[in-house]
Order: structure tokens, then sequence, then C-alpha cells
């Protein structure tokens, strides 16, 4: 007989009490002492060792949030199209009409990525998609927010191509497009680079699975990969400072497999609109713990699972292995009685494992068995976020350097004679460049949906097949300012995210975020976490972008200190039509450029500052959140009213880099004049927000001019043939600049 | 006429296929499971299509494996009755690796992954493609990490002969050079063709340049060329 049930064993059997874990051990498995007593007084005993190993797990800050809970809650969540909100599933559901939701959610894999950037890189790739895909929703845009140190070390180097090819390696095969992302590199990401990934995915209304399980004797299935050593206590090592014993850490980096997840992918797939789940719930951090943990604790149910029964990779795995293991593509799926066959049919057409491993009980403990004795037993809602995992409330304090910040006065930089000079340094930045050598290794067009190949735009489009919709999506952080000033910084992030939305002719929907910061027992950068976060929420009141999930990730700090703050959004924007899509490059020689937005004196926080002037501490760009909104909204409506050609927005680099980013894609070039009162390195590479620059058909001026009504804009100049024309000086032409811009990481690279 | 497109587990470029030729080439599309082993409703004025992707996870050597599949066994039968046979991609490697394409597919000589729109221009003469394509650069996308086509003197000097390169890699202008050559691949060769002129195979995908919303059609004349009988 195919499905035994597991032998409802021993419910008398009695956890060997010569387990009993110690203090030390609890320590060793990074739980704190009071963390220890709190369990103790859950059980009403002492647990034992393989209970002790689920909790350091479970309640580790990467499962449990208990350092960053408090100040999650109080980010907006709600909107009209929100049709599950933050928290409640694996992912942020969103309705975008016709019967149609999208799912979408970021996370890090920082830690991993620093040990092993291949396989650290390749598993956030894989465990972000199945966070979509055990909704039921099939992944259709992948986006990756990367930081790195300084590239011209070789350190650097190394982790840079370890982690872009391996999040081509498991995306490729995976085959979803990676359509958008961002690369920065900055001296804090030395040793403790940043992998942030993304996935957007999209389900027909209704046909969403929950991370859940009800109905006593439902049986619980595995399926996917065989259960390994990899990853055992993943959770655990993302939740500490990055040191040099890290490296010892290996075992804590999981393996990736990404045929095994394009088989799962699939197979779940066909599982949808028929009935036979009750629920799924994805292994990732804390594998069968936190999976059997949450998907009991969501209607307070039990389960009774017998470990003996998990495929595992190699003979003779202890209890606690398989329920610490991070092993990469599995799920846990809870099936209606009676459709066994139906459900072992589908895995078997995929050929991937599907086992039956338990059932669903009254609960509320969860029983672990393995060759007939009792395990583990346990309340799973005393294991996770929202029950028993504990809260903390962290203090913070003014971080000490806002003195140097605040006392930097750009009067004291000399406007450079030579501007030329500095702007070919600027464009072959590392940070300004273009990252083809990067992008180039991703299967960007997988899907024939990514829109913006042949047509760029500030955000990647994503067509929707078989309607006329697009998705408009993003992921945005300058983590530069955040650092400047974490109120503001996380202002501009989302604003940022947005205004790449407004200028694709999208209309901004909501957000995820990977909140990166350092380690949060430290008061300056729980202060950066808190303001970032206040930052964060003004910003998506004001756009009407709810916060639909995410991930947290502290303690990404070394010897060297916290990195920057850095709160990546990732944003999903809809277009109703692929026909008010709005692209960046330039069209025609003689159109006329025109700026929204003014001018300031600001050189503040920009690139120019930091990397050509060496100061690292200044304010931020000049921001206000009633400035941006109003942009926006002209933008929106210029697109609408079809007055413009082109709409991309300055940001790091300034107007001049804007202008060069329209001007390449057609080999066009530009001639701009100065503005008087306005130093001409600010003019030019000065990063104050909200401006955007737009090109206008020459004939159709006097019609665009009207649109405006008051809203502030500059004429720059006109769109050449390919000459780049800088207040009347010849700066060459624009094929020597592409050039430069195209080819400065790789000469780094091949140094 | 008809289209059979055969699906590995591995496959994901089989649905873009599809909605190509269903979508944006109004063909009939029928889908094949790699462990069926019937092809008994197709004639030699149909057409096979193995799409790209990494139809068994390709760990061994792309498209080392696909070959043995049930379905691939019908379509070996299919190509030697004379059927019309595309391989794009991965489905090229297959189609060497089966021996109904002559040559391999290696490593692209900067170990990279690569994808990105490419120019490619046609080699050939007399088959079917090359009738129809004209002689202008075509913008279609390629994205492989195994790429480099190779094969010994003999068989390349045959290949060159008997007109079976198909396709060449070049710039937008349609000038070959080593400058626009993504991969290192031999004599810049994008596709090739069997000495039958009925089994070809190409790395650019041109079912990614047939939509009028990702604004290129480059790869519909390719298609089409497979949909005449």
């Amino acid at each position: 007989m195919l499905f035994q049930i597991v032998p409802a064993v021993h419910i008398t059997a009695l956890l060997n009490i010569n387990m009993e874990a110690t203090l030390e051990q609890a320590k060793q498995l990074g739980l704190q002492e009071q963390e220890f007593e709190a369990i103790k007084q859950v059980l009403g005993r002492t647990p034992n060792f393989n209970e002790t190993a689920m909790y350091s797990v479970m309640w580790s800050e990467h499962c449990s949030y208990k350092n960053s809970i408090k100040y999650l809650k109080k980010l907006p969540k709600e909107g009209k199209r929100v049709m599950v909100a933050a928290g409640e599933e694996n992912a942020g559901l969103i309705d975008i009409g016709d019967g149609l939701a999208v799912v979408f959610k970021i996370e890090s894999h920082n830690h991993p990525s620093a040990i092993e950037p291949f396989q650290g890189a390749a598993t956030g790739v894989g465990g972000i998609h199945r966070d979509i895909f055990t909704m039921g929703a099939r992944p259709i845009a992948a986006l990756n927010s990367l930081r790195f140190g300084n590239l011209n070390n070789k350190k650097t180097q190394h982790l840079l191509k370890g982690v872009v090819k391996g999040i081509g390696h498991y995306g490729n095969c995976f085959g979803v497009p990676t359509v958008a992302g961002e690369v920065y590199f900055e001296d804090c990401y030395q040793t403790n680079p940043l992998v942030n990934a993304m996935s957007v995915g999209i389900v027909k209304v209704g046909q969403t699975f929950s991370a859940t399980s009800h109905g006593i004797g439902n049986p619980v299935f595995i399926v996917g990969a065989a259960t390994g050593k990899d990853g055992i206590g993943g959770a655990s090592f993302a939740s500490a400072d990055i040191t040099e014993d890290s490296a010892e850490q290996l075992p804590a980096v999981q393996v990736g497999d990404p045929f095994e997840e394009k088989k799962l992918l699939e197979a779940c797939m066909e599982l949808v609109g028929t009935g036979i789940v009750v629920g799924m719930q994805d292994m990732g951090a804390a594998g069968i713990s936190c999976s059997t943990s949450e998907m009991s604790a969501k209607e307070g149910f039990g389960m009774d699972i017998d470990l003996s029964k998990v495929p595992t990779r190699q003979a003779n795995m202890k209890a606690w292995e398989m329920l610490l293991s991070e092993s990469q593509e599995r799920m846990l799926i809870v099936v209606n009685k009676g459709r066994e066959e139906e459900m072992k049919a589908i895995f078997d057409k995929w050929d991937i494992h599907c086992e039956l491993i338990g059932q669903v009980t009254e609960g509320p403990n969860l029983k672990y068995y393995i060759d007939g004795e009792l395990a583990a037993d346990l309340p799973g809602e005393s294991l996770v976020l929202g029950g028993g995992a504990p809260q903390y409330d962290r203090e913070y304090t003014e971080p000490k350097y806002f003195e140097q910040v605040n006392a930097f006065d750009q009067n004291t930089i000399a406007e450079p004679t030579d501007l030329k000079t500095v702007a070919e340094n600027i464009v072959a930045q590392p940070n300004i460049a273009s990252k083809r050598w990067v992008y180039e290794q991703y299967d960007s067009m997988v899907g024939t949906a990514n829109a913006s190949t042949n047509n760029p735009s500030d955000a990647g489009l994503v067509r929707l097949h078989g309607t006329d919709k697009a998705l408009a999506v993003t992921v945005d952080c300058n983590s530069r300012y955040v650092f400047l000033n974490p109120y503001v910084g996380g202002l501009i992030a989302v604003s940022e995210a947005a205004r790449n939305i407004v200028c694709s002719g999208g209309q901004p929907l909501a957000i995820t975020n990977c909140l990166n910061f350092g380690n949060p027992y430290n008061p300056e950068v729980y202060y950066q976490f808190v303001h970032a976060l206040k930052g964060m929420s003004d910003a998506c009141i004001q756009f009407d972008t709810p916060v639909t999930g995410g991930n947290v990730s502290f303690y990404n700090q070394s010897e060297d200190g916290p990195v920057y703050p850095t709160p990546t959004i990732g944003m999903v924007g809809l277009l109703d039509h692929m026909d008010n899509a709005m692209t960046l490059n330039f069209k025609n020689e003689g159109d006329v450029i025109y700026m929204l937005g003014e001018s300031r004196n600001d050189i503040n926080g920009s690139e120019y500052l930091f990397k050509l002037n060496n100061v690292t501490h200044s304010p931020a760009p000049h921001f206000d959140l009633q400035e941006e909104a109003t942009l926006q909204n002209k933008v929106a409506e210029l697109i609408k009213a079809k007055a413009i050609r082109s709409a991309h927005d300055i940001t790091e680099g300034g107007l001049f880099i804007s202008l060069l980013e329209s001007a390449m894609p057609n080999n066009l070039g530009f001639a701009i004049d100065y503005k008087d009162g306005i130093r001409k390195d600010a003019y030019l590479f000065g990063e104050a927000q909200s401006r955007v620059v737009v090109s206008v058909a020459a004939d159709q001026t006097a019609a665009f001019e009207a649109l405006l009504a008051g809203h502030p804009v500059e004429k720059l100049g006109t769109v050449t043939a390919g000459a780049i024309m800088i207040g009347g000086d010849n700066w060459g032409t624009v094929d020597s600049w592409k050039n430069t811009y195209d080819t400065a990481i790789e000469k780094v690279l091949a140094s | 006429m008809k289209f059979g497109i055969v699906v590995f587990p591995g496959s994901n470029c089989d649905r873009d296929m599809q909605n190509a030729l269903q979508d944006d080439l109004q063909q009939e599309v029928k889908m094949l499971w790699h462990k069926d082993n019937d092809l008994s409703d197709f004639t030699t004025d149909d057409c096979i299509v193995l799409p790209g992707g990494f139809s068994y996870g390709d760990y061994l050597r792309c498209g080392a494996l696909a070959r043995f599949s049930p379905m691939m066994e019908q379509v070996i039968e299919f190509a030697n009755k004379g059927g019309k046979v595309l391989g794009v991609c991965n489905g090229f490697q297959i189609l060497c690796e089966a021996g109904l394409l002559p040559g391999v597919l290696l490593q692209n000589d900067h170990q990279k992954f690569t994808c990105k729109n490419t120019y490619i221009v046609n080699a050939g003469s007399n088959n079917i493609v090359s009738d129809v394509v004209g002689n202008g650069a075509l913008k279609i996308p390629v994205a492989h990490g195994e790429g480099r086509y190779h094969a010994d003197a003999e068989t390349l000097k045959k290949l060159e002969e008997n007109n079976q390169i198909i396709f060449k890699y070049c710039d937008e202008n349609g000038e070959i050079s080593d400058a626009v050559n993504p991969n290192g691949t031999t004599l810049n060769i994008a596709g090739i063709c069997n000495e039958g002129r009925n089994v070809f195979g190409m790395m650019p995908h041109p079912e990614r340049a047939c939509s009028p919303q990702l604004n290129n059609l480059d790869g519909q004349a390719i298609l089409r060329a497979f949909a005449q009988n």
C-alpha cells in the first residue's frame, strides 16, 4: 500500500531525558539565557537537544524578527488593492484587475554570499522564487540589488564574479527573466556584501495556496529534493556578525539545484485549481521546523511527523539535523485526504520525491518521531513570529558621525575648471558606468515578456501574456543617502522607486522591502533602522504604496563596522495598457530637452562629492516629499497626454549622466546651456531629488508648456545628431562617451 | 501543417515558442511531453521544434541526456524520414548530441553566460530558411553559456561546400567580423542545417523576436519558413 499513515506512534513515548539540553548547548546554538528560560516556561520542563535546536533557529533574528517586529508593525500595510497583507502569507498579494493578482517579495542572502558567493547568491534566487510559487503564483520576473566593496579590490572581484555567476546559474536554468536591478560599490560592503533577490509572480484570484493546515487526519507530504546536511543552522548563521571564523561555517551555506526547482515549480503549478491542496509552505530558513510550525500555528492544529520517512541524501541523519536542514527545493504540502494518488501522480510525472511523512492532528503540539521514538514535542505556536517567539525593544541613540555630516559646507569645495574631465571621471565610476558585464550574464528575455530590452525605461516593463497590461518593476536604494540622513534616505528610496515606475508610464502599486542593517544591539545602528523605516513609511503613505512584506537582515557588519543602512525597496507598478509605456531614450535630432523640477546649488551626498572629492560626510541631497509627489503627478499627466517622447529621472551622477543615458541608446547627442546662479558642478553632477529629464518634439513645445500649468521646468537645450555640447563647449560625440560608459567595469575586471 | 514542441522537464522556452507560433504567427501547435513516444499524427509536412532551456538540468553536457528520451527517439526517426526539425539554443545542442546535426556546441570562449541582442545574416542557400529570410541583418537575441560551435576541419569544409551554414553573427549592417562574435564560435556560425536540409539548429532565439509588444519582429520570417510546405 502506497500511503501508509504514519504509525500513530507511541503517544505515550517519552522523550529521552538523557537528551535534556544544557544552558551551555543553548548558548552554543545562539540562544540567550533568558530565551532558554522562556523555553522552559513554555514547555513546563527542560527542552531536549532537538527542541532546543528548533527554538534556536525559529527564535533567531532571521526567523523571528525579534529585534525589528515592533517597527515593522508600524509600516503602512493597508490599501484598496491589497488582497493578502504583509505577514499573513509568504508574500503579499495585490489585485491588478481582470481576475489577476501579483505576488512579489524581496529577500537577502548576504551572509551565505559573503562566504560562498556562487551558491550563496544562487540559493538566494531559488529561495525567493519558492516564496512566490508556494502561493500558487508563477514567477514572471526577477530583480536583484547587489552591494560590494571597492571594485579594484581582488576580493571584491571574486565576490562579484561569484555572485553574478550564481544568480545567472540559478535564474537562467529556472527560466525566469532578470529584468531590473542595481549594483553599487562602497568600501563599507568590503567584507559583508549585500545580495538581495526579488521575485514577481502572477496568479489568478482565488487560486492561491495558503501556508496553513487543517483537517485532522489530512496527510502531510514532503516534496522536492532529498534532505541533506547542508545549511544546518543557516538562519542562526545569518543572525551573527561576519568574522574571520565565518568561513569555517561553510556547512551553513546551502547548495542549490535549479533544475530540481524548475520541476518543482511545474509540479506545483499543476496542483493549482485541483482542490488537492489544503496548504503549502516552502522550506527555506529552518527547513522542516519552520514549515511545520508555521503551517500548524496558522489555524492552531498540530502535526505528527515521522522523520524516518523523509528522503535523505545520506544515511543516519539525526533528528535535529533533519529538523534544521536548509536543503533547497523542498515543500511541505498538506493534502485533502483521499487525494493522495492524484498528488503522487503529478510529482511522479516530474520525477520528484513526494513522500507522506505525517498527518494533521488536533494539536496544539507538533510531535516529531524518528525510528519510532519521539524526538521532539512542542507547541508550534510557541516557535513562530506572532506567536511565542520573543520580541525586543532596542534602545537607540543619534549616531556620533552626524556631527561630521552637519559640519560640512559645500562652499569649501572649489568649482573645478575642467568640467569635461570631471564628467569623464564620473562616467567611469563603477557606480555610474554600465552594468552590462553583470546583466548580460542573466537571461533577461526568457518568457518573451521583457518589453524593456528593445525599449529602455526607468523601470523594467513586463508584459502580461494574454492581456494588454504590463507590470513596471524596480529595486532602489541609495544607501549613502540613508547613511547621511536615515529619515530622508528612507523617503528617497521609496520616492525614487515610485518615480521610476511613473517615468515608465506605470502607476505605483505596492512595495516589498529588504532591510539590510548592522548589529541591532548597536544603538547607533538601531537609530538608523528606526528612522529609515519612518522615512519609508511616510513616503509609502504619500504614494499609496503599502508594504506587502519583505525581510530584515541585521548583523551586516564586520570588524570594519556596519554597512551603510540599506533598506532596499522593491516596487511593483501597473500599466493598464502597454500603449501607455514611456521610454527613457531620446528619439529624434532636434527634439527639445526640458527638465521638470528645479536646478539647485546642491552637491551634497553626490557621487561627485564622495568619489571625486573624497567627502564621505555631507548632508543628504535636497528632497521634499510634496515637491516629489507633485512632480510624479505631472510626469504621469504628461505621459497620458502623449506630450513627451522620453522621460528619465536624475539620480546618481546628476543631470549630465541622466542626459547621457537618454542619448546613448539611439546614438544621439545633446546641446545644453548652464544656468545662471547655479554652480556648474552642482548643475551637471548635483543629485538634488525630484527632477526628471524629458524630451519633446520641436513642434509640440507650446502644447507641452501649456500642460505644465506653472509646474517648475527648465528648458535645457536640444537633442543633436551625436555631438555633446555643454555651455557652448564641444565635449566630443556620444560614441566615445558610450565606449567609456560601457567598458569601465570590464576594464577594471580585466586588469 | 502543424508544429510540435517537445517539452523536456527543464525546457523553459517551450511556452515562448508556443506563444510565438500560436499568437504571433497563428500556427497550430501541439505540445509533446518528453516521456511520450507517439508522433503518429505528424507527417513530413509538419515541423518538430526542440525549444531552449536546460532539458535535464544540463549538469553533464548540454543536451547529452535529452537525446535518450523516448520522444527524442521518435524525433530522430521523424527526421530520418525527412520531417522538418528546428532546434533552438538547447534544442540545437540536443540535435548535435543526437547526431542529427554535425559538430558540437562548446562553452563560450569568455566562460560566461551571455544574453543580449545579436545580429545574424543569412549565409546559406537552397533551403527553406535561406530562401525566405533575405540578406539583411536580423536582430535576434542569444542567451547561452555553451554556444560556441565547433567541428573538425573536414566537417566545416563540407558545411561550407554544401551551403549548410544558415546563419552567421554580424553587425547591424550585415558585416561579419570577430568583433561581433558573441562566444568565439567558429566562422561566426550561429546556425546550420543537415545535408538533407530538413534539420536546422540555431543558437539565437527567433521566438523572442516575434511580438509587436517587444518591439522586434525579426524572428517571424525564420519561424514562418518552417510553416511553409
